[in-house]
Order: structure tokens, then C-alpha cells, then sequence
């Protein structure tokens, strides 16, 4: 067996101070609340950073319509632009310590967070930059308005991403945000401040608070917040729709997910079982648009089964930091619990458990990567979103039961198909109820590309000429 | 099961239609897919203790190959000393695999080789374009085997292959199999020539169908020669056949590898794709000329800490 030595990425690029203040008008303020992030990969303590308060939030919005009044909207796009394009460049300029800061504290492996996450965080500036002079263009109308302060709450999985998804296009669009990243994921947000201040973006226009549910909570119900964009889970999604319905918030939300992966016989099965690899343990299958649910055809059901396994057996699961890790920490405690306990109800139900053998590290937060089979559309973990690296294999005989089947789930954010027949991807994708529908490939992002689900996902959509309207008074 | 396959996959080649609903049957490969795949695992990171294993290793696998009109009797000597003793300044480091060379320098190569566990490679049958008679290319391969070669590299029929004329490719290495008698045969698929991946396959398929020892991806004088993800489809071919049929076939991508690097990519490819098992010199070979200096350079820079200059290795 060729046994690769450790690669580990070298964490002194990183400059991590022990403790973070809030990002407000373009400077830093010392919080009342304090509260540690930790490596999930180690459970060391990586820094203190602030709660904010109620009061903190109310600052901050504060600060934002300020600059939103008395500067950014009022700026010419041509100008915004370059300040967008700025960041893009700087953040390719700190690529390297973004990514090995993004590994420490989220627990993904340095390879997605080198490979994927940063480049793509860039790409979604330099998109948005593109668009800032260009509104007019954008099918809304010949000139379209800004909306005004944006309260943005984002989810731990994708912390510098996600914030890339919500902020390029809110200031491209001439809005002012205060962005509040996850409580377990506050780091590179605030390198992101730091990222602000060297752009010289003027004050107030990006402010970063940082806290829990509370915090957010207070953002998304200020009265002074003119849009609340959200990504994270059903139940919170649900809990801010209700607080902003009756009041003039525009509203985005990008929830949770359980999509199908649709296996039909004559998919191009090598490509498809890394199809399948990537769309449930990409990122530790934390991601809302995974592919927690494969749906194989009953005739390639043994051959694509025997690959799984076989692929699944050459994952590399540890460190996050070491350049050949396939699959990092889980992100924090409370989420392993969650997803330990959906895996005992899958094993209870009746479905049958599969991991390969893996060593996991002592310390830290550690799952390995597990398929359910002989699952059913009864079971639990074939309706709820497990979110972690855990796969349930379904199985169907014809292409009108794979899209039945696909359908039939709460939610609708994203599905798969794989075939070797175009007419087929078109026929499947056509009937699909989901907002991204991957056609022989999975989990692919592009700034370009409108994402967002049906149903209990969310409504609205982020990213391309789609994702202008949320940031925009149409 | 393996032998109602085996007499099943002997069936399948009795007839031109067998063969194509056979080949045509097999699963698709997405291009796009392969080729991200292999670029994922290009993206490997072999350091150390690994890196030194792995270049051993790659030393072991090399074919050390002169395939010129201008090849003289002195420089394949000099090419088979080296095969003997890559580096004559470290004992401790291993031999190439094989030395590869036109039919008509084998006699000279058999009696530097003699004895040393360095294979001898011919390359026959109207190498590199294959188009000669079917008399021509056998009486080409009992030629190398007579004069001394236990591996022969033939080139398939790429111009009946792609016009779907899949028993004349397949009668033929059946032929020179049986024309080869105990030495090893490795079919070059040319794969530049068959551009798709979807053909790499069956003609990878056909090759191991019609009893090839080993499957070669080119004769390195087209211009696309070995690529990761062609070796990649045909790593897949030969380890979805083990399980077929029990047969396991050996893999030679040939062309363009020049630098350890590279090589080292190679090598993860095979441990990702077809396993453990083919990590070997006896089922996957590199076909290369200049490969082996800068595995030797990289070598003495792990032991010494420092790089050498090419002048400290033998030219050929």
C-alpha cells in the first residue's frame, strides 16, 4: 500500500489575536459578551470573540444606514465596482492564509477550503464587481435602486463563502450590510473587516457583528433593517419568517436540503461513484444542497454499491490541515451529537449500517464516512437532513418512480442525475422539484449561476442576474 | 462464477457483432468527470518517507526505452548498463524494470542484460504504425522472441479499430500472443489516436479480451502520448476485468512522463484507482527515456539534502 506521509499545511501564515472586538463603522469596538471559537479538529481554543448585544446590533445598523445614506448609495456603481474589485483582489493576494484560517476553524480539509471555498469567495467579487455599473441591464428595470440596510445571518459550513454569497451582491446593488457569520465560524469574517479596512471601503458600509442566535435574532428584527438575507437551518428559516412577516422586510431565505441523487443504469457508473463521493462527503456533507439521498436503478444497484464501498474505503478522514485529508472534523459538538443520533434512529429503523475502516483521531469532533442501505422512503433518514457524512441508498426500477421518489421530501434545494442519455437529464430535470438539478456531476458552484431551493429551502435566489433582484427595490 | 465468465467473454469473441454489443455495452466514461478526477488526484501531496518509497519504486518500474532510426549497437549497450545500474555511484539503488528496443537491436541488448533480472522489451509488429501484414508483424515478433526478448510491445490496428472492425484487432493479438510463446505481451492502444475515452476502453477491453498481458497507452510518437486521465479509464478497465474474470492485466503508460513528479502522480493514480495490487513492476511499467535521471537527481537530493547537476548521472 503507498502510505502518504503527512503534507501538513503550515499554520504560521495565520496571525490569529487572542481575542476579536465587532466590526462597526469601519472600526473595531470591544463587545460586553465574550465567548471562544475552537478548532473542531483539536478542540483547541483559537480565539475570544464578542457576543453582540442588542444594543451592539442597534450600533451597527445604525452605522450602516448612516453610510448607506451618506455615501455608498448615493456612489456612482463604477465607483462601488472598484472598491468590490479591490477586495476580490486582496482576497486572492491572502488566498493562502484565508484558506488555512477557514481549515481551523470550520474542521473542512485544507483542499476544499485552498481548492474550492476561497477561489470561489474571490470569483463571487469579481462577479458582483462586474454587475455594479451594470444594473440597469439586469432585466430590472432601466434604474433599479438600492434597498437599504441588509441584515445577513450566515451558517457555519461555508463561513467565508456564504458571507462572499451575501455581501458581493448587497454592495454591488448599493446597500449597506451588517453581517453576523455563525458562532462557531467567526474568524475569517473577521479577517474579512481587516480585509475591508485595507480596501479602504468606506466606514460602515460592511459591518461584522459576531454572537449566537440571539445576535441574530436581534438583527433580523431591527426595525431599521430594510432586507434579511438567511442561510442555515428549516427551523431558524422558519422562526425569522416569522418575525419579519407583517413588517416591510424583503426577505431571502436559503435553507436545508435532502437531495437526490439519481443513479439511472446506464450512467457512466466510475464517474457517477465520484459523483455520488462528492455529493454527500464534500465538506463532511455539510452542505445544504448534498446528495444525502441516492437513488440507484435496481439493475446497477450491485456494481454501483461495490464502487461506493471500494471509494469510500481510499477516504482519507483526520486532519484538516494535512494536504491529502479527504474529509476534516464535524464542526462542532452539538452537530456530532445530531448527526450520531440520526444515525442510531437510521440503524434502528431497520437500514443497514456501512463505514469504512477508519481511524479517528482521539480528539476533536470525528464522524466517519457512513452509507445507510436498504432504506426506504419511510424512514427517517431518508426525510431529515442529517447534515453530516451520511449517505442513504435508495433504489427504484423506472425513471418515473426515481422522479417520484425524488420529489417526494420536504425540501427541493438541489438533485442529481446521472445518464449517459441527454434526453434523459432533460426529461428527469424537467420534472425535478428542486432549484439546482446537476446533470452527471454534483455540487458545482459558479458566481454565474442562480442557487436557491422550492419549498421547505427557502424562497429567493443568490448568485448571478437572479441573485441582483434580492438586493434590489423591484 | 469466473469460469462461466471466462467461456462467456471467450464467446464474445467469435464474431464481429459479439465483440461490438460486448464493448458497446460497457459503462459510459463522462470526460469531464475522468479528467477532474485525475486532477483531483494529481492534486496529492507526497512528501518524504512516501516520496523516497515512491521513487523507488518508480525507478523499479521504468522501461528504459531507445526507439530511434539512429539507435546504434553502442548506445543501446550503454542504454542496458544503465537499466543494470541506474546510478553508479549508490549501490543501494534498484534496477530499472525492462529495456525496451527495436526487434533488431535485441541481440545486442540480450547479451548486456543477461543474468541481471532486467527484462528485455522489443517493440514488434511494424511498430509504431502498425500497418504492415498480419505475416509481416508475426514473423516481426518471433524475430524478438528468437533473438532473446521476453516482453514484446505490439501496436493494435487503430485504423480497424475505428472503423469498428473489432475482430480483425482482436485476431490479431491473439495471434501474436500465440507468436510471442512465453513472453509478455503488452498491447499499445495508441491511445492519442482513439481521442475518446469511451474508445480507450473497449480498446482496452478488447486488448485483455484477446489474452494481452499488459495494456500500453502509446508508442510515443504520435503526438498525445500518456495522460493521467487515459491512464486513469485504463486503470479502471483492468481492474473491473480482475473482478470479471480473475485475470489481473498490467498497466504501461508510455510517453511524455519526464519528470518524478509526474510519475509520482502516476503512481497515486494507480493506488486510487486500481489498488495496492498493481504497485508493482510486474503490473504497471513506465515507458520513458528520460524519466529515470530525474528520479536518480531527485533521489540523491533526498539523501544529500541537495540537488546535483544533470552532469552527475549518465546521459544514456
Amino acid at each position: 500500500m503507498f502510505e502518504y506521509a503527512p503534507a501538513p499545511e503550515s499554520r504560521s501564515i495565520v496571525d490569529i489575536k487572542p481575542a476579536y472586538g465587532l466590526f462597526v463603522n469601519g472600526e473595531w469596538v470591544d463587545g460586553e459578551v465574550r465567548n471562544k471559537t475552537v478548532n473542531p479538529a483539536t478542540e483547541e481554543v483559537l480565539a475570544e470573540v464578542t457576543w453582540a448585544t442588542e444594543s451592539e446590533v442597534d450600533t451597527a445598523v445604525r452605522a450602516a444606514r448612516a453610510a448607506y445614506e451618506n455615501v455608498w448609495s448615493r456612489m456612482p456603481g463604477r465607483e462601488r465596482a472598484k472598491y468590490l474589485f479591490r477586495i476580490a483582489r486582496i482576497i486572492q493576494e491572502r488566498a493562502r492564509e484565508l484558506a488555512v484560517l477557514e481549515s481551523l476553524d470550520n474542521g473542512k480539509p485544507i483542499r476544499e477550503s485552498r481548492d474550492v471555498d476561497v477561489p470561489l469567495v474571490a470569483a463571487h467579487f469579481f462577479y458582483y464587481a462586474g454587475w455594479a455599473d451594470k444594473l440597469g441591464y439586469a432585466g430590472f428595470g432601466p434604474d433599479p435602486r438600492p434597498i437599504g440596510v441588509a441584515g445577513q445571518v450566515i451558517p457555519w459550513n461555508f463561513p467565508l463563502l456564504m458571507l462572499a454569497w451575501k455581501i458581493a451582491p448587497a454592495l454591488a446593488c448599493g446597500n449597506t450590510v451588517v453581517l453576523k457569520p455563525a458562532e462557531t465560524t467567526p474568524l475569517t469574517a473577521l479577517v474579512f473587516a481587516e480585509i475591508c479596512q485595507e480596501a479602504d471601503l468606506p466606514p460602515g458600509v460592511v459591518n461584522i457583528v459576531t454572537g449566537a442566535g440571539e445576535t441574530g435574532h436581534a438583527l433580523v428584527s431591527h426595525p431599521d433593517v430594510n432586507k434579511v438575507a438567511f442561510t442555515g437551518s428549516t427551523e431558524v428559516g422558519r422562526a425569522i419568517a416569522k418575525s419579519v412577516a407583517g413588517t416591510r422586510k424583503k426577505v431571502t431565505l436559503e435553507l436545508g436540503g435532502k437531495a437526490a441523487n439519481i443513479v439511472f443504469d446506464d450512467a457512466p457508473i466510475d464517474q457517477a461513484v465520484e459523483g455520488i463521493v462528492n455529493g454527500i462527503f464534500f465538506n463532511q456533507g455539510h452542505v445544504c444542497c448534498a446528495g444525502s439521498r441516492l437513488l440507484v436503478q435496481e439493475s446497477v444497484y450491485d456494481e454501483v454499491l461495490a464502487g461506493l464501498k471500494r471509494r469510500m474505503a481510499l477516504l482519507r478522514v483526520g486532519d484538516p490541515l494535512d494536504k491529502n485529508t479527504d474529509i476534516g472534523a464535524i464542526n462542532s459538538a452539538a452537530q456530532l451529537e445530531r448527526i450520531r443520533t440520526l444515525s442510531d434512529i437510521g440503524a434502528e429503523e431497520g437500514a443497514a449500517r456501512w463505514s469504512p475502516p477508519c481511524e479517528l483521531p482521539d480528539r476533536g469532533f470525528w464522524f466517519a464516512p457512513t452509507i445507510f442501505t436498504g432504506v426506504t422512503q419511510a424512514h427517517r433518514i431518508a426525510r431529515e437532513e442529517i447534515f453530516g457524512p451520511v449517505l442513504s441508498v435508495l433504489t427504484f426500477r423506472t425513471p418515473a418512480e426515481a422522479v417520484e421518489k425524488a420529489n417526494n421530501t420536504p425540501y427541493g434545494l438541489s438533485a442529481g442525475v446521472w445518464t449517459d442519455k441527454g434526453s434523459r437529464i432533460l426529461w428527469t430535470a424537467d420534472r425535478l422539484r428542486a432549484g439546482v438539478v446537476w446533470a452527471n456531476t454534483f455540487n458545482k458552484f459558479d458566481p454565474a449561476s442562480p442557487f436557491g431551493g422550492y419549498k421547505e429551502s427557502g424562497y429567493g435566489r443568490e448568485g448571478g442576474r437572479h441573485g441582483l433582484e434580492a438586493y434590489l427595490d423591484v | 462464477m469466473t469460469a462461466t465468465v471466462q467461456s462467456a467473454l471467450a464467446d464474445i469473441g467469435r464474431s464481429d457483432a459479439g465483440l461490438r454489443a460486448f464493448l458497446h455495452g460497457l459503462p459510459g466514461v463522462d470526460q469531464v468527470g475522468a479528467e477532474q478526477r485525475a486532477a483531483m488526484l494529481a492534486t496529492r501531496s507526497i512528501k518524504t518517507t512516501a516520496k523516497a518509497w515512491a521513487i523507488d519504486l518508480a525507478i523499479r518500474m521504468v522501461d528504459l526505452t531507445t526507439l530511434e532510426g539512429a539507435d546504434t549497437p553502442g548506445k543501446v549497450r550503454a542504454l542496458c548498463a544503465k537499466a543494470r545500474r541506474p546510478d553508479p555511484a549508490d549501490p543501494s539503488c534498484p534496477a530499472a524494470a525492462a529495456v525496451c528496443v527495436y526487434p533488431a537491436m535485441v541481440p545486442v541488448a540480450f547479451e548486456v542484460l543477461r543474468g541481471s533480472g532486467v527484462h528485455l522489451a522489443s517493440v514488434a509488429t511494424a511498430f509504431p504504425s502498425g500497418q504492415a501484414p498480419l505475416e509481416v508483424k508475426l514473423a516481426d515478433t518471433r524475430a524478438a522472441v528468437a533473438a532473446g526478448a521476453d516482453e514484446i510491445d505490439m501496436v493494435i490496428n487503430r485504423g480497424a479499430f475505428l472503423s469498428g472492425r473489432y475482430r480483425e484487432v482482436y485476431d490479431e493479438i491473439v495471434a501474436v500472443k500465440e507468436a510471442s510463446g512465453t513472453a509478455h505481451l503488452k498491447v499499445i492502444l495508441e491511445t492519442g489516436e482513439l481521442v475518446t475515452y469511451d474508445n480507450v476502453r473497449r480498446a482496452s477491453w478488447l486488448a485483455m479480451l484477446a489474452g494481452g498481458d499488459f495494456i500500453k497507452t502509446s508508442t510515443g510518437k504520435v503526438p498525445v502520448a500518456a495522460t493521467l486521465p487515459v491512464t486513469l479509464v485504463m486503470l479502471e478497465a483492468v481492474r473491473d476485468f480482475r473482478a470479471a474474470t480473475g485475470r489481473q492485466v498490467g498497466v504501461k503508460p508510455a510517453g511524455g512522463i519526464r519528470t518524478t513528479k509526474d510519475a509520482i502522480k502516476y503512481l497515486v493514480v494507480v493506488n486510487e484507482t486500481a489498488g495496492a495490487d498493481w504497485l508493482d513492476p510486474d503490473w504497471f511499467r513506465f515507458g520513458a527515456s528520460t524519466l529515470l535521471n530525474d528520479l536518480l537527481m531527485q533521489r540523491t537530493k533526498l539523501t544529500t539534502g541537495r540537488y546535483s547537476g544533470p552532469d552527475y548521472f549518465t546521459v544514456d
